[in-house]
């Protein structure tokens, strides 16, 4: 049984968080899972409790499935894009965040273009800060319910073998997953082109591998990245048909392993790309109930989070 | 530190006896009525009421599910609440049955309210009763009141009832535990 509390006011990436903290979460994620699929999918716990929602970056889904875990745990909520705000007339971060909080936020759930946006707000604001990603820096509840479908799937993470695929170097999925994976115990394989591949990432203590194929037939779980053509500002591959021929993963390649691997990916798909529809669609794709262990896991984060207050 | 058994294994068999023969009274066959344990220390107890009904009733398909009420405390966010949940295992309807909710300790009522705001997620009964095996009288803090008793203890607020179960604390046995006060 792990601990009962965390050990941070914020959750502001994996990196700041241990193996205690990780393990209380997707305990307490399976505990939501279950209300979510009742009849009445809310519970009263966080009914004096504001979130604020700021989104200075696009999001559908994780915006979607935050939304949805706060209203399950009967938060009030307020959501701000930066595209209709004062941000655009020049606002600061601080001076932005300070006015929403004085309308008495208890919470921010905040994405950013920035790496290290939400470290430096939790540094100037009273509120407590939710992660929802920093630019190439961390995305931690994606690793979180990355790691806890894992574990629903196979059981356990410890000692199974993860491999992330595509684009390394303009990801923040692909660093909170291996921080997370590790800290439970999993072994962790990045794959991908040469220029996608960050050229210290072995420091990290995981794998580097070159070849699909090689590194599909060493793992359990194939976690496929979006390949981020908005974040790549020169040429890192010559077409992405060249790219998906390379690293896409396929029904023939798939079919062809020694093992039944676990397909995942963070969404949204690049249909044809990093994974063919088939592939996508398969039995063994588990990336419609990433989306469902989102909630849950969000949920958890918040519910932990607030329980923290003093 | 003072300790004095209430009720040792003997005596919470026979108390068990006792409460379901008036469950059977006002339950018949228990074809509408399911048995609800709350978590997490309701359940062992209400583990036994059902195997001591279904003993005396061996026709009768009584069932019994789970219920955990950590998201619905009214102390979230206060000192010392209990934050981390246990699961909850209601695999039938309880829509326009009657609800038998079965704890160990009943105290200031607090747990009670909740479990019966937890137990609306899974449909409207017709009827809610409350079965405890410990009330400790006069300390309420909620207009709520059993149905169905085992032991009625006169206790004070800093004392702790304990009850420790065969399944998990290798002997049935209820204490009373006080601290010494200066």
């Amino acid at each position: 049984m792990a601990a009962d509390r965390l050990s941070n006011r914020h959750l502001l990436g994996i990196k700041y968080i241990d193996r205690n903290d990780i393990d209380l979460i997707l305990d307490t994620a399976k505990n939501f899972k279950e209300v979510i699929n009742r009849p009445i999918k809310k519970v009263p716990s966080l009914r004096d409790i504001t979130i604020a929602n700021i989104f200075f970056e696009n999001s559908t889904r994780t915006k979607l499935s935050f939304e949805l875990a706060e209203k399950r745990l009967s938060a009030d909520i307020v959501n701000f894009a930066a595209s209709s705000s004062s941000v655009s007339k020049g606002e600061t971060l601080i001076d932005t965040v300070n006015n929403i909080l004085s309308m008495k936020v208890d919470m921010v759930v905040m994405r950013h273009p920035y790496p290290g946006a939400g470290v430096f707000l939790s540094k100037h604001v009273k509120a407590q800060i939710v992660n929802a990603g920093d630019g190439a820096h961390e995305h931690p509840t994606q690793a979180l319910l990355d790691a806890f479908s894992i574990q629903e799937k196979l059981g356990t993470v410890t000692g199974k073998k993860v491999v992330i695929v595509g684009d390394i170097l303009h990801s923040r999925v692909a660093i909170s997953n291996i921080l997370c994976l590790q800290k439970l115990g999993a072994e962790v394989m990045v794959c991908g082109p040469t220029t996608l591949i960050p050229k210290h990432i072995a420091s990290l203590g995981v794998r580097v591998e070159h070849d699909l194929r090689k590194a599909l037939n060493w793992c359990d779980v194939a976690n496929m990245l979006r390949i981020q053509l908005e974040r790549q500002d020169i040429k890192y591959f010559p077409s992405l048909r060249e790219y998906a021929m390379m690293y896409g993963l396929d029904k023939k390649l798939l079919q062809s392993l020694d093992k039944e691997i676990i397909v995942m990916h963070p969404g949204p798909i690049n249909r044809g790309v990093e994974i063919t529809s088939d592939v996508a669609d398969s039995g063994q794709s588990i990336i419609l109930d990433q989306v469902e262990n989102g909630v849950a896991v969000r949920m958890a984060v918040l519910y932990l989070l607030a329980a923290q207050k003093e | 530190m003072q300790k004095r058994t209430l009720l040792d294994g003997q005596k919470i068999q026979i108390t068990i006896k006792r409460l379901c023969r008036q469950l059977i009274e006002n339950h018949d066959d228990f074809k509408d009525t399911v048995l609800i344990g709350i978590q997490p220390r309701g359940i062992y107890f209400a583990d036994r009421i059902r195997t001591e009904l279904q003993e005396i009733l061996p026709e009768a398909r009584i069932l019994k599910g789970n219920l955990d009420i950590t998201f619905f405390r009214d102390d979230f966010r206060r000192k010392d609440s209990i934050v981390t949940a246990s699961s909850n295992s209601i695999d039938f309807i309880i829509e326009d049955k009657k609800v038998v909710l079965i704890d160990d300790v009943l105290w200031t009522g607090r747990t009670i309210r909740a479990a019966m705001d937890a137990l609306l997620a899974y449909g409207r009964p017709r009827k809610v009763e409350l079965l405890v095996l410990i009330d400790r009288r006069f300390s309420r803090q909620l207009p709520i009141e059993p149905d169905y008793i085992g032991h009625r203890v006169d206790t004070l607020n800093h004392q702790q009832v304990r009850v420790s179960w065969n399944e998990t604390d290798q002997e049935d046995k209820i204490v009373l535990i006080s601290e010494s006060t200066k």
